[in-house]
């Protein structure tokens, strides 16, 4: 047995990845038009910078950063700028966005290659990255460059890239890691150069035993990157649990960050993505997406350009096939079901999942907990799932509180593995939000 | 400009989108099925009284259920298999001999005023089938302690009456047990087998093993309730169960007769009414360990088992509130 690093507890849903694992990554079609969100990352909503009717080339910055925590958006198309209006967004929310409706020609603004960029100073580097309007891709989409700036009190001498890729059905990462791993070092490289960090480690599952020899043989005389092999489980690939498997720290509760024991974690398409900003200068405006599902004609790892809706990029797989029910943006343990396929994708999806008929699951039909203590056996924030949902069933959440309700991310484990089939991350969602932390 | 596409309703829920096979019913029935092995060599050696007691039982709970859920108008869920198994373990749960109207009066007892009159499985604090033997014992002390010796010969009707060897342990002390059985090798593998008196699932130890380690397996139970409580018996035994002074009794006969495996595998591990918390089920299990070892030494009962958990029921409530699992990253936080 190889040694593979771990969490403790956790769930083993089926992986499903077999429907993409082994294939390319093809670009998807270019869209007609693109709803690009002012808001695709935590923080303040970017301000748009251009006006209904005018022309913008691909690259071009649409929108910009009020503040600090923020991100710049760019035109993904070029063509002409035809709304500015709230859309709806993934989350399920209405968000403002900028309609650009495609010309046809995609003329991208010129891009220019560094091919010193190792070099280049922490400062710069991080300042290329906010520029890039660089989220974490992974599916928080929490601004990178915040990432990379912490403050001076919090020290960090680590950095890992997330390849875990946990969810089930999602390949994106694993496919960029067998296709482009040079890109994905160097992404590395760079992070740990902005922020001074003399060790890095790249975290795969072991279902992906291509990804970690390719990943590996890129890292051969790189003696300060290491690539380790983690145990197929969800959430694997969760930023504490990553950093538990891999450095053995436990961020503490209680809004605790990886930043408190020294850690810095970045998915790999985020590394990419900065490798492509830091050297080429290149915006965020595409990303590779699994569409996937027994409830797409042909599931494909695809490379779509932001802002594309979901109703085109399905166009891409054949479409779907009759019995489907159910499309998921991000993966099935916590993406979100989408009422309608006109959404686009942004720069957190990572997968787009159809279900049919026969895979989907009546969330409504649930019983009374029957105490089996199952979800307790796996919460991986050791949080007691049971009495969060019969608090919150009975409207006592206050005292879920005391159950250390704002400790759960909403991982899903709990609910995945009740006989009851309780709806338990619904329950938690309502009390957080009727109470306060 | 809305892209043509053809209008799928689309299913709106809230995450996971994918759930684990297990459900309550395939839980409840697989507890049914591991029982089986030890059930059917009660029949062997019962007779045919065993196959109408348990039979009684298992159809006046899921009746009892099916017509209390349709007079309210609740949901019927016999067919999770939990009303069964609540009428399987009374069933194991009596003596041979008992009159026909015993079985019914336990599992109406069991089912709707343990069960459903408390809002039906999940909200229930005690042990329904425990619940259901208690009160039997207490209306019908005599019935209920009548025990018929095993014949071995499913066309005996007629057993001779006979009692248990905690009940002559109690009484006459352990030479006499070992006096009855032969040897004390013939006791424990009689005891081992299930060749004794005793409630219909008391007997094979064996077999009930059998069904305890198909269960662990599935992970149905897991070992935290049954080790704690069978530790706790097994020491208290050896420390205070000997006639000559401490550190002289014997751990095997207590842990191999009664209703002790039975109870320390199929009914203390009810997820019901025990912790949810691992560590709370140890606690558990060696206060259900402690209260058996005290009703069998000290008490006026000769077995303890069905009190013991009965009364550690009363207790999960206030284990699960104190005992609360290791949160992430806060061992750390205290070491700041
Ligand atoms: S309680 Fe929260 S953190 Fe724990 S398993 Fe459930 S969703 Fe995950
Ligand atoms: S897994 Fe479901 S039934 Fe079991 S204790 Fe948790 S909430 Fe209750």
């Amino acid at each position: 047995m190889v040694k593979a690093d771990t969490f403790e507890r956790g769930v083993h849903p089926h992986e499903s990845k077999e429907l993409t694992a082994h294939k390319p990554i093809e670009s998807a079609h270019l869209p007609r038009r693109v709803v690009i969100p002012l808001s695709q990352h935590i923080g303040a909503p970017a301000k748009p910078e251009v006006n209904i009717g005018e022309e913008v080339k691909r690259y071009q910055m649409i929108g910009s950063p009020p503040g600090f925590v923020s991100a710049p958006v760019h035109a993904s198309i070029s063509g002409k700028v035809i709304a500015i209006s709230d859309f709806l967004h993934p989350s399920g929310r209405m968000v403002p966005s900028i309609v650009i409706e495609s010309d046809g020609k995609d003329e991208p603004l010129p891009l220019e290659d560094n091919p010193d960029y190792l070099n280049l100073p922490p400062d710069e580097i991080k300042a290329l990255i906010r520029d890039a309007g660089i989220v974490g891709l992974g599916g928080a989409a929490f601004p990178t460059s915040v990432k990379l700036s912490p403050p001076k009190e919090k020290p960090i001498d680590t950095v890992i890239l997330n390849g875990a890729e946990c969810e089930p059905y999602l390949t994106a990462d694993h496919r960029l890691m067998v296709e482009r791993p040079e890109d994905v070092v160097n992404g590395l490289k760079i992070i740990m150069r902005a922020l001074g960090v003399p060790r890095g480690f790249i975290g795969i599952e072991m279902n992906k035993p291509d990804a970690i020899k390719v990943m590996k043989d890129a890292t051969v005389g790189e003696g300060d990157i290491d690539v380790r092999q983690l145990k197929v489980k969800y959430p694997q690939g969760a930023e504490k649990m990553l950093i538990k498997a891999i450095t053995g720290r436990e961020v503490p509760p209680k809004g605790g960050l990886p930043m408190d024991v020294g850690v810095v974690v970045q998915n790999v398409g985020t590394a990419v993505a900065i490798y492509e900003a830091v050297r080429y200068r290149k915006p965020l405006i595409e990303r590779v997406v699994t569409v996937t599902g027994r409830g797409v004609r042909e599931p494909k790892n695809l490379k779509v350009r932001i802002g594309m809706m979901l109703s085109e990029l399905i166009e891409d797989c054949g479409g779907l096939v009759d019995g489907a029910v159910k499309v998921i943006v991000g993966g099935p343990m916590m993406g979100f079901a989408q009422w309608s396929l006109d959404v686009p994708v942004v720069k957190g999806t990572s997968g787009v999942l159809v279900q049919t008929e026969e895979e989907f699951f009546p969330s409504e039909e649930y019983f009374a907990c029957i105490r089996c203590g199952r979800c307790i056996d796996v919460c991986p924030m050791g949080l007691n799932p049971s009495m969060l949902s019969i608090l919150s069933e009975k409207g006592h959440y206050e005292e879920a509180k005391e159950y250390n309700l704002f400790d759960c991310f909403e991982c899903g484990s709990c609910a995945f593995i009740c006989p009851s089939k309780r709806p338990i991350v619904q329950f938690i969602r309502l009390a957080k939000s009727q109470t306060k932390p | 400009m809305a892209v043509e596409q053809k209008r799928h309703p689309l299913i709106v829920s809230v995450s996971p989108h994918v759930r684990d096979r297990e459900t309550v019913g395939r839980i409840m029935w697989s507890v049914n099925l591991s029982l089986m092995p030890a059930l059917i060599a009660s029949f062997y050696y019962f007779g045919p009284r065993a196959v109408f007691v348990t039979a009684l039982c298992i159809i006046s709970s899921v009746l009892s259920e099916y017509l209390f859920q349709k007079a309210l108008k609740r949901q019927i869920t016999i067919s999770d298999g939990s009303a069964f198994l609540t009428g399987l373990l009374l069933g194991m749960n009596l003596p041979p001999s008992v009159p026909f109207y015993i079985p019914i009066v336990g599992s109406v007892v069991a089912v709707v005023i343990t069960k459903q009159l408390f809002g039906g499985l999940g909200y229930n604090i005690f042990n329904p089938a425990l619940i259901g033997r208690a009160f039997l014992l207490i209306t019908w002390p005599r019935a209920m302690t009548t025990w018929s010796a095993p014949t071995a010969q499913f066309t005996a009707l007629d057993a001779k009456t006979t009692a248990t060897p905690l009940g002559i342990l109690k009484e006459e002390g352990i030479n006499k047990l070992i006096e009855e059985f032969g040897s004390k090798g013939d006791l424990y593998i009689n005891l081992l087998f299930g060749n004794r008196a005793g409630s219909l699932g008391e007997t094979s130890v064996i077999l009930l093993l059998i069904g305890a380690a198909y269960l662990l397996y599935k992970r149905y139970i897991t070992w935290h309730i049954p080790i704690s409580f069978l530790s706790t018996v097994a020491i208290l035994a050896w420390v205070f169960g000997g006639k000559e002074g401490l550190f002289t009794g014997d751990p095997l006969i207590h842990l191999l007769s009664g209703g002790l495996i039975l109870g320390a595998f199929f009914m203390a591990t009810d997820y019901v009414t025990c912790p949810t918390i691992r560590k709370g089920q140890i606690i558990f299990g060696i206060g259900c360990g402690a209260i058996t070892m005290l009703i069998r030494l000290k008490g006026g009962f000769p077995e303890g088992v069905m009190f013991a958990i009965l009364l550690m029921n009363c207790f999960a409530p206030l284990i699960d509130r104190n005992v609360k699992p290791e949160l992430f990253g806060a061992v750390k936080e205290k070491k700041r």
